[in-house]
């Protein structure tokens, strides 16, 4: 391929000089932390402190960030970058099904390790590995070109502060799970007395005004917000993408046409934001951060929000060309990449494969009654599926896995959340259905524009 | 007598602030007591309720961006005319000639900023358990606030009429398009039709209510105008304001009962 572009110039190495300088800075800190807590590990018959293997860590760093500072004649030649053969393994692994399973993949991993993985050092060391990953990719020019658009940059932002908050939330639900375990009072028991509110909590709301201020003003120095070209009705940009806020529904298009995907899912989602209080029937947990006396409720709604929201947000945003293509972190946008789209309906499949025989159509001119029963006798098994899914699943969920639930929630409450439950899984499971059988439509009528 | 003793002696003074400055115990709870802008919180407050490792802070930072959307949206409203003839060049000059130009920016920040803080504001008041009883319908407004909050960005996004404003719009309100029964592509819309005649085209569907015309255009663009910069906010408004109030009646900031 050709290099049209230098993945390197004199101008991003000194950018990201200032990255690792932060990273550095931040090191040092952690040194001095790490000295004082973390003790020291036994080596070759005597003790290290464990500080120190961080203070080598920030002197590399501390290099590193002189290094890209200092600059360098010829930015081509720089040697500090992403290596091409890693970068040519994650585009040629990367796509939707990959990424899919690997945002699942980690939060189920992030549930199952919180114990550990809310440990501050390993905290840190992962916060250090991904500030790491994205200064060593924005060495690529086409991450750059991508992760670097302005109204993008608060989406790389709110990935690490909902990394961070999650991790926070963990850290905090662990301590009084563990004290709980322990029979001890919760974290929040302790050292609870009644304070004024001026000053304490008066003047940290000031503070926090000034700062998101400082931050809002030199945010706005620093990145000029987009302006495109003036709007032209005629000029169709490719892609053309929705407000971030929005992607992961777009992204949902992939698998759903508009009706669902644009409407009828979207309003579930508030829907079953809104029924939460109310379906919620366990009392505990009611005002403290705490894992295991809310699993069910914990694990569903951090499902929804980040590998549903959140991770499609990214791919929607960071991994979607032209015509909506999917795109590795560091593929070109190419818009002439073609993608075979060869995906078969439930019908076809049955009425061709399992039938070996032609659709039922309705004779020509016959009257609008024939026609619908027609429709309907083409679609029977799509039909017959989606009903067994939304009415025969939830009483069967009742008596089986839901069944302490549904004692306790009654008729209704268990109707509604079992429901909102296979609505957010209808999403996942057209996924899996499209990647592995090429599924296109359960129920596919386009005279009635009703494809699901 | 200093100039600050005669200042807070005088008459003036005393009739705006009623009490002497909050340096003792008695006067900081006159101050909360007093003061309108204070008389949002109470008086006291339990020392882990405000805890930053337990609140995150980011309800009051969501408000505090709404304040500055409002302060800098309404500077921007004096420069900016909603018209296809100058919509686009008043933000290219607030670009590039308008002093204070920046407030521009500062708006489409604190906006993005704001759409995630009330998501994290949501994910935190979840995993705290903050919306079981007796504050069940305080996130029910919540969610409501979250939407409009989408739907102010969404109405903003539109309004500097370039290249990015238009498709993003267009995108998004296609989506409405395909509503069932109110829109012209959408599942049911050919049952509401009364002897042969089609009550939803693409001229009275949903899209065309929320576009004000059969594609994005200068109708489009007035009426998200009007939304973004009127409507929306007053409903956000009264909502915010029952959203606190109900915070205090509800028995304060989260905290176990």
């Amino acid at each position: 391929m050709l290099e049209h572009h230098p993945d390197l110039t004199a101008s991003v190495i000194y950018g990201l000089g200032w990255l690792y300088l932060l990273l550095f800075l931040m090191n040092t800190l952690w040194v001095w932390r790490s000295y004082h807590h973390d003790g020291e590990v036994k080596m070759f018959g005597q003790g290290v402190p464990v500080a120190s293997f961080w203070a080598l860590y920030a002197a590399m760093l501390g290099m590193v960030a002189t290094a890209h500072l200092t600059g360098s004649d010829n930015p081509q030649m720089f040697l500090l970058r992403m290596p091409d053969a890693f970068k040519s393994a994650v585009d040629s692994v990367s796509g939707p099904v990959s990424f899919f399973s690997l945002s699942v993949g980690l939060f189920v991993a992030v549930i199952l390790l919180r114990e550990w993985i809310v440990k501050p050092t390993v905290g840190w060391i992962l916060l250090n590995a991904s500030l790491i990953f994205l200064a060593l990719s924005m060495t690529d020019y086409d991450f750059r070109q991508i992760v670097g658009k302005p109204d993008n940059v608060p989406i790389v932002a709110m990935l690490f502060i909902c990394a961070f908050f999650t991790w926070l939330s963990f850290a905090c639900a662990v301590e009084n799970d563990q004290r709980k375990a322990a029979g001890k009072p919760l974290y929040s028991q302790e050292k609870n007395e009644k304070i004024l509110v001026w000053p304490d909590l008066v003047y940290s709301e000031l503070i926090c005004m000034v700062l998101v201020t400082a931050l809002l003003v030199a945010w706005g120095i620093v990145l000029q917000a987009p302006l495109e070209e003036p709007a032209s009705s005629a000029k169709t940009p490719n892609p053309s993408k929705a407000p971030w806020y929005f992607l992961g529904l777009q992204e949902m298009l992939v698998y759903y046409d508009p009706w669902m995907a644009g409407v009828v899912l979207p309003s579930m989602i508030l829907v079953g934001l809104m029924a939460i209080p109310y379906i919620d029937f366990n009392k505990l947990g009611n005002g403290y951060y705490t894992f295991n006396e809310r699993k069910f409720a914990i694990s569903t709604f951090l499902f929804g929000f980040l590998p549903l929201w959140v991770a499609m947000i990214v791919l929607g945003t960071f991994l979607r060309g032209p015509n909506w293509n999917f795109f590795g972190p560091y593929e070109f946008w190419d818009v002439h990449k073609l993608e075979l789209l060869n995906n078969v309906n439930v019908s076809e499949w049955f009425w061709y494969k399992v039938m070996n025989t032609k659709m039922p159509v309705a004779p020509a001119g016959s009257d609008p009654g024939t026609q619908a029963g027609y429709i309907l006798l083409r679609e029977w098994l799509g039909l017959l599926l989606t009903f067994a899914y939304l009415a025969v699943l939830p009483p069967l969920m009742a008596v089986t896995i839901f069944r302490k639930f549904f004692v306790k929630m009654g008729f209704i409450r268990f109707m509604v959340l079992s429901n909102l439950i296979l609505f957010m899984a209808s999403l996942p499971i057209k996924m899996v259905l499209r990647w592995s059988f090429n599924l296109k439509y359960i129920v596919a009528i386009p005279e009635w524009f009703f494809n699901i | 007598m200093s100039v600050g003793d005669y200042i807070r002696g005088s008459q003036i003074w005393k009739s705006i602030f009623r009490h002497p400055a909050p340096v003792d115990r008695r006067n900081r709870v006159v101050v909360m007591l007093t003061n309108f802008f204070l008389h949002l919180h109470p008086v006291s407050i339990k020392q882990q309720g405000i805890a930053l490792s337990y609140t995150w802070c980011m309800g009051g930072i969501t408000f505090f961006l709404f304040l500055v959307e409002t302060i800098t949206g309404v500077l921007l409203m004096f420069y900016y005319r909603p018209t296809l003839q100058f919509a686009f060049n008043d933000i290219l000059a607030l670009r590039d000639v308008t002093t204070l130009g920046i407030m521009r920016e500062i708006h489409r920040w604190a906006a993005h900023a704001m759409v995630i803080t009330v998501w994290l504001h949501m994910y935190r008041v979840f995993l705290t358990g903050s919306y079981k009883p007796p504050r069940e319908f305080n996130w029910v407004i919540g969610v409501l606030l979250l939407v409009l909050t989408l739907l102010l960005s969404f109405t903003g996004y539109l309004l500097p009429w370039d290249q990015l404003a238009i498709w993003a719009i267009t995108v998004g309100s296609n989506m409405a398009r395909a509503t069932p029964f109110l829109g012209y592509e959408g599942p049911g819309a050919q049952l509401l039709n009364i002897g042969g005649f089609d009550l939803i085209t693409n001229g009275s569907d949903a899209r065309f209510l929320l576009l004000g015309g059969r594609f994005v255009g200068e109708g489009t663009l007035n009426r998200f105008y009007i939304l973004h910069c009127v409507a929306i906010p007053l409903v956000v408004a009264l909502l915010i304001a029952i959203h606190f109030w109900r915070v205090r009646k509800d028995g304060g900031i989260s905290q176990p009962l």
